[in-house]
């Protein structure tokens, strides 16, 4: 244990996701010893994050502006909504270049173990965006893991009544894999999720 | 399949220990708390990721170690494998097939073993949780991929049963109600899985368990299997008396009677906050001449019964492998038992192509089991004898 402010910081770090006891000291140490780290920058940073920072009014998404830039920017199809658990997953599905539309982060999935039912995410902010006609397809991306796939059959009950398109991102064999390494449930789903090559 | 060499690190009482297994019969023997059980637990572990005797790893380690260390040659079919794992105290445990990292939960597919303990008595007097225990264990041997499915299963079990008790906190609210749905159907589809493979699993028990109690006990009063399903009928608790097994339900029709079976336990479920039907509420039913063994059957029929539902299992285990026998470990089970069991328990694994046999007293095995013998002392190989191979050296480790 250590005195004051210094155990008081490493107790900070600790705290955070990710971080054991052995990385909140060395990270505590590292802004003690170097005389060139800029910790006015840091803190400025930590306050600014808090007070700036704040979810899109449309998808949920981080912004500093009341909507995000995906919901700002004109180019993007607002025909098609994906839907995400959580915003870095919309960074994630970004870095494929490949989806044009727009987002809608839940902030979760379904589970009651962890005391998130469907009124605790945003799937009441989803529903509204679906009033008019303009979004013709609902992609569902939440994690393929139990609580996304419930989370993905509660969206898709709920939606069935708009008539509109409703798709699951295809889970199997991972792209430059070898197919004998991969695991019994990874292969069982993509042979569920098979296409037809030829006929 | 077989183990030819067997090496610890750290494990249980054992700073290191080198041991050379031959084909056929392993006779350890030494007097209790010496570590005879440790050393075939070490190969259960490679088997099952678990121990037989505790359910946390931290006590496989040797106090004060970090870490402890199984690794086994084992000769599987025609291949010879160098398979180890690294059981951590603080991080995760580490495994290696030919020294290529592998998942821990993979190793099992690598080996396999079925293990007879003074416990297995629990078979056929315990509760159900151990019969369904034994049934899991067995699926999971025969194709890995139930592994997920069973877990899965527990997860969805543990979110709906927390689900079931906030509605009851929360007075049965309308919205909460319509999530329980999604789980129903995660519920059902698991569930069902899971009892169309313990179904098929107990019919092709069935006979082999007949043929074994016949072997073990020297009679026959048709030992019979069968199953209590939770989704045919009535609520049970684990330790309500079942006189008789519930009628099969065909696989394609499983779905549909657990739907109903949800549907007609709802008001009570959501009464206690519990899931009420399903593969976590069925039993194991065991009978002898029509009467059901936990209650009617005698302590040496239940010795039989619960040697026949091993004997059975390492039976299925061998009919559909493509890399041999599993090894069979007889864990201080000879001194449970009397002399002519002792004698036809012998008779049945005699074929096997290795069973590893711990005894505290080495008379209670019979002689022809203790062709190669290993004693042990205080955590130590103390000497090695091999009657058909005079050129192994007795490997003492410090």
């Amino acid at each position: 244990m250590y005195e004051g402010i210094v155990q008081d910081l490493i107790d900070e770090f600790g705290r955070l996701p990710g971080i054991g006891p052995k990385s909140a000291q060395r990270i505590a140490f590292h802004i003690l010893q170097t005389e060139t780290f800029d910790t006015t920058r840091l803190a400025e940073l930590l306050v600014d994050v808090k007070t700036k920072v704040r979810f899109c009014e449309i998808c949920g998404n981080v912004t500093e502006e009341e909507r995000c830039s995906i919901c700002r920017d004109p180019r993007r199809s607002p025909a098609t909504i994906c839907v995400v658990e959580e915003a870095k997953d919309v960074q994630a599905i970004e870095r494929t270049r490949e989806f044009r539309g727009l987002y809608h982060v839940l902030g979760g999935a379904i589970s009651p173990i962890d005391g998130i039912g469907p009124d605790d995410l945003r799937i009441r902010q989803l529903v509204q965006r679906l009033a008019d006609d303009t979004v013709t397809e609902v992609i569902i991306a939440t994690d393929p893991n139990l609580e996304g796939e419930a989370t993905a059959t509660y969206l898709s009950r709920m939606l069935s009544p708009f008539g509109l398109r409703v798709t699951r991102l295809a889970s199997g064999l991972p792209v430059g894999g070898d197919l004998e390494y991969a695991d019994e449930v990874t292969l069982g789903r993509a042979f569920e999720g098979r296409r037809v090559v030829s006929d | 399949m077989r183990v030819l060499h067997l090496s610890l690190t750290d494990f249980r009482n054992y700073e290191s220990a080198e041991v050379t297994l031959a084909r056929g019969p392993n006779l350890f023997v030494g007097r209790n708390g010496q570590g005879k059980t440790n050393l075939v637990e070490s190969l259960g572990y490679l088997a099952t990721l678990g121990s037989h005797r505790v359910s946390s790893d931290a006590a496989l380690i040797r106090a004060g170690r970090d870490s402890a260390i199984v690794r086994a040659r084992i000769e599987s079919g025609d291949r010879e494998l160098l398979a180890e794992v690294q059981i951590n105290r603080s991080s995760p445990n580490r495994a290696q097939i030919n020294r290529g990292a592998i998942k821990p939960r993979e190793l099992p597919r690598y080996f396999s073993s079925i293990l007879f303990a003074p416990e297995d008595l629990a078979l056929v007097r315990g509760d159900p949780g151990g019969r369904r225990r034994f049934l899991d264990e067995l699926l999971v041997a025969r194709n890995p991929r139930l592994a997920g499915v069973l877990s899965d299963y527990d997860r969805v079990l543990r979110q709906r049963n927390t689900l079931l008790k906030s509605a009851r906190a929360s007075g049965l609210k309308g919205d909460k109600l319509s999530t329980l749905d999604i789980w129903d159907e995660r519920l059902v589809t698991l569930g069902s899985e899971i009892i169309a493979s313990r179904e098929h699993l107990v019919e092709l028990l069935r006979p082999e368990v007949r043929a074994a109690y016949r072997a073990v006990a020297g009679d026959d009063h048709a030992a019979d299997l069968g199953s209590v399903l939770s989704i045919r009928g009535t609520v049970r608790d684990d330790d309500d008396p079942v006189e008789q097994p519930d009628a099969a339900v065909p696989a394609a029709e499983i779905q549909p009677v657990f739907q109903e079976a949800l549907a007609r336990v709802r008001r009570s479920e959501l009464d206690r906050g519990v899931t009420l039907v399903g593969p976590h509420r069925d039993d194991l039913f065991l009978s002898l001449n029509g009467l059901p063994a936990r209650g009617y059957a005698s302590h040496g029929e239940s010795w039989s019964f619960a040697l026949a539902l091993k004997l059975a299992s390492a039976a299925v285990l061998r009919r559909d492998s493509s890399t041999g026998d599993p090894v069979i470990v007889l864990d201080d089970v000879f001194a449970e038992l009397d002399r002519s069991r002792r004698e036809r328990l012998a008779d049945a694994v005699a074929d096997y192509e290795q069973v590893l046999i711990t005894a505290a007293v080495e008379e209670d095995v019979p002689e022809r089991l203790a062709a190669h013998t290993v004693r042990i002392s205080k955590g130590t190989i103390v000497d090695q004898v091999t009657g058909s191979d005079p050129e192994v050296v007795p490997e003492v480790s410090p």
